[in-house]
């Protein structure tokens, strides 16, 4: 009786299981096997650490190429591969092939899928036709792909199970950015910040590809999932219309706030995370107010996508200092009290740290010496600025006006970092975190909108900041105090995404082409390889057969690719100044590969 | 002997400066200018530099456009990028005629290897009001007249551009 009873119950269980859906269970646990890495992002947390340990601070010196794979693409490779059982998914940018590759059997493609694309998506995308990655779950590797469409492929044999358009590229909407898949439903943003998109972020059901819920970054309360009053921004209701009224007019339709870059979870908070990108136009006085939600931290419920909270980081955004970089989710104790805490590295140059479950602000320091548009964020709860930062008119282009060139803005429009992927590793307690160390001049002007024309109204010029030569530095910080613990020089901006290990080292790559491993403790570099072209892909581990192995993505492009290939000009040089700083073409071509690292045999 | 080297030399160096001299449209020096806007003898639209670096509106105007809309896909300073040609070199033998049928009609160059893809931009204001300057900046490029950063000096804008520029944009 006794067993018939546990049964019944463990198989009604199972049931309950199977019905409240749950492609993230899998994943989820899936996840924690750091043999695998299923998601883009490594994790929910967003954290890119690994437990894995084979490779140490001892003897990564000791690493050597175990294979290679080229992707038969030019163009910039960012993201990086994801490793499910036995299988190694790789995709591209623009055509946006996907390989599955078998690691049992000499990394042999098991299926290919490319998708016939019109290439008149290549120009609207603003950047370089890049992708982040794919995702998998239920048996499905999901693709965004650059004209927006989602496509959800068997993954055993890349066969297109559904796909449904995301966006109309014809009006400058694209698709860049890594989907995450939460639950029964696949999360996938917008990019087009420079094309005037109103953007948003989507959950299509995995099964049928059929829409769940969209969520706008600006807008009517409807459009943009908010409660006036359960919504909250810094433990306030939002209130009603909390978007439109910070926008003259109608012009939040035209109002950029895209959603390219990493989402996190927390499973226990049932929370997504991502944030929203620049308002459009860059000239900042084409549009008045504080263009709310554009420069916002969000967290949504997964399910019906309504905000729990928001975060507006820099109100009328006057330097393209996009929102869009990733949360990190840590348990950590700040003053002797355990937090959920969120870190965030942002384009405007500061590192943010909240309690993620209400929104919190509870450090927000500048992550490079250098950035000068701000003196810091009024942190004083009662004040009626409380959360703003204080923008200095010194660097203010709204104060400059139209037609004024306002001089020696740091960080530049490319920010303190952009969307290449922090690592958090437990271990340590501090994040590591890939910067670019770059300054620019800025001057906007009056601009017309055209559908799926470009809508930027600025002229910039970018240099390294005055004295120094070094235009990137790779990181160590500490979000519960918001400092640097330790920082390293590079030529040139760091855009890969990192990757941190239980075996006390940290990897991230460069754009002259280099994997690097430095020691998490002290930064000390302990191995450098040159890949065949610049890396601008995130650093993934695994472990095959017993075996821990590293893998990244080589093939620079991507805003890095157009910005730094010349080089830099020194604007003080004068009349005639040639090329005052490296330039990337005289360290490496295009090319996509990747390349997969591990100790020698012993 | 050694006189004859040096005169060797120095033809060599004439004919080279000749080279740097002529791109896509021929000779660049002006010969005349309407209302700011300097033309070469074939017509053309040029650039002018005068001897304190002062260079004329549209190659200052077209410094600016060219930063914004051009640039995010061909490079500061018209250097080219990892994504699209340097339109410095391209103008090298790129016809006035030919450079305005590509910003306003678009071109594709798709290879085995490659699918490059410029968009038209003829219904875009915020380029096709600007062609000339666009062009007169890059064409100065071309033909080294200005180097990698903003023009420090430049002509007044005119009254004339400033009504064509109203009109043309709408505002």
């Amino acid at each position: 009786m006794r067993k018939v009873l546990l049964a019944t119950g463990m198989s009604a269980m199972a049931v309950f299981a199977a019905g409240s859906a749950t492609a993230n269970d899998e994943l989820n646990k899936m996840s924690q096997n750091p043999a695998e890495w299923v998601m883009p992002t490594g994790d929910y947390a967003n954290t890119r650490y690994s437990k894995l340990k084979q490779i140490t601070a001892a003897n990564v010196g000791k690493l050597q190429v175990a294979w290679t794979f080229s992707t038969g693409v030019l163009r910039g490779h960012e993201g990086g591969p994801l490793i499910v059982g036995n299988t190694m998914y790789v995709h591209t940018p623009f055509p946006n092939k996907v390989y599955a590759l078998d690691l049992a059997n000499e990394n042999k493609i098991i299926w290919a899928y490319e998708p016939k694309q019109d290439p008149n998506v290549i120009p609207v995308m603003c950047c370089d036709t890049v992708n982040r990655g794919v995702a998998y779950a239920d048996g499905k590797i999901f693709l965004h792909q650059a004209d927006d469409k989602l496509v959800a492929l068997d993954s055993k044999t890349g066969k297109v199970a559904w796909s449904v358009a995301n966006g109309d590229p014809s009006k400058g909407q694209t698709g860049t950015s890594a989907p995450m898949i939460v639950k029964d439903k696949v999360l996938v943003g917008t990019s087009g910040g420079e094309f005037g998109v109103q953007c948003s972020m989507t959950a299509y059901n995995i099964k049928d590809g059929k829409q769940v819920w969209k969520a706008y970054s600006e807008g009517p309360d409807d459009q943009i999932l908010v409660d006036p009053e359960k919504t909250t921004a810094l433990g306030k209701p939002v209130g009603k219309d909390s978007s439109t009224k910070t926008w003259e007019g109608d012009q939040w339709k035209i109002g950029g706030g895209c959603t390219w870059g990493w989402l996190a979870y927390d499973p226990s908070l049932d929370l997504v995370y991502y944030g929203s990108g620049n308002p459009s136009t860059w000239n900042p006085k084409q549009r008045p107010g504080d263009n709310k939600w554009s420069m916002t931290i969000w967290a949504r419920n997964p399910d019906n996508g309504m905000a729990k909270w928001v975060y507006q980081m820099t109100p009328h955004d006057e330097w393209d200092y996009d929102g869009v970089n990733e949360m990190i989710l840590t348990d950590q104790t700040i003053d002797g009290k355990a937090r959920k805490l969120l870190t965030h590295f942002d384009r405007n140059g500061l590192g943010y740290t909240l309690d993620r479950a209400d929104g919190e602000l509870l450090v927000a320091q500048k992550y490079d010496p250098k950035v000068n548009w701000t003196s810091g964020v009024d942190m004083n709860k009662s004040s009626p600025t409380y959360g703003r930062p204080k923008v200095l008119d010194s660097a203010s282009t709204e104060k400059g006006g139209e037609d004024h060139n306002t001089k020696g803005i740091c960080p530049a429009a490319l920010g303190s970092k952009d969307e290449q992927p922090a690592a958090y590793s437990p271990d340590t307690q501090l994040f590591y975190v890939p910067t670019n160390h770059v300054c620019m001049d800025y001057e906007p002007f009056k601009v017309s909108y055209t559908a799926g024309q470009p809508y930027v109204g600025a002229t910039l010029s970018m240099y390294p900041p005055p004295g120094e030569t070094n235009m990137g530095n790779f990181i160590a910080w500490d979000g519960k105090t918001g400092k640097i613990v330790w920082s390293n020089k590079e030529q040139f901006s760091v855009w890969s995404g990192a990757l941190a290990t239980a075996g006390g080292v940290v990897f991230y790559g460069t754009l002259e082409g280099y994997l690097k491993a430095v020691d998490a403790k002290t930064g000390k570099e302990l191995y450098k390889f040159k890949t065949p072209s610049g890396i601008i892909g995130n650093v993934t581990t695994y472990e095959h057969a017993g075996k821990q192995y590293i893998a990244v993505l080589s093939g620079v492009g991507g805003w890095a690719g157009i910005g730094l290939a010349a080089g830099l000009t020194d604007p003080t040089a004068g009349l005639g100044a040639v090329g005052g700083y490296a330039a990337l073409t005289n360290y490496t071509a295009l090319g996509g590969a990747l390349t997969v690292f591990s100790l020698p045999a012993q | 002997m050694r006189i004859i080297y040096l005169i060797a030399a120095a033809i060599m160096l004439v004919a080279a400066s000749g080279i740097a001299f002529a791109d896509g449209s021929g000779d660049p020096t002006a010969v005349k200018s309407e209302d700011g806007k300097y033309l070469d003898k074939e017509g053309n639209p040029t650039y002018k530099v005068q001897a304190d670096g002062t260079v004329d509106w549209y190659t200052y105007s077209g410094y600016r456009r060219y930063h914004s809309e051009c640039h995010v896909c061909h490079g500061p300073d018209g250097m080219g990028s990892s994504y699209a040609p340097a339109l410095k070199d391209s103008l090298k033998t790129m016809s006035y005629g030919d450079f305005m049928g590509v910003v306003a009609s678009g071109r594709k160059n798709v290879t085995t290897s490659q699918e490059n893809v410029m968009p038209a931009f003829g219904d875009n204001p915020n380029v096709a009001c600007y062609m000339d300057d666009l062009y007169i900046y890059l064409r100065a490029r071309a033909n080294d007249a200005v180097g990698r950063v903003r023009p420090a000096k430049h002509e007044d804008k005119s009254k004339a551009y400033t009504d064509a520029e109203k009109s043309c944009m709408g505002h």
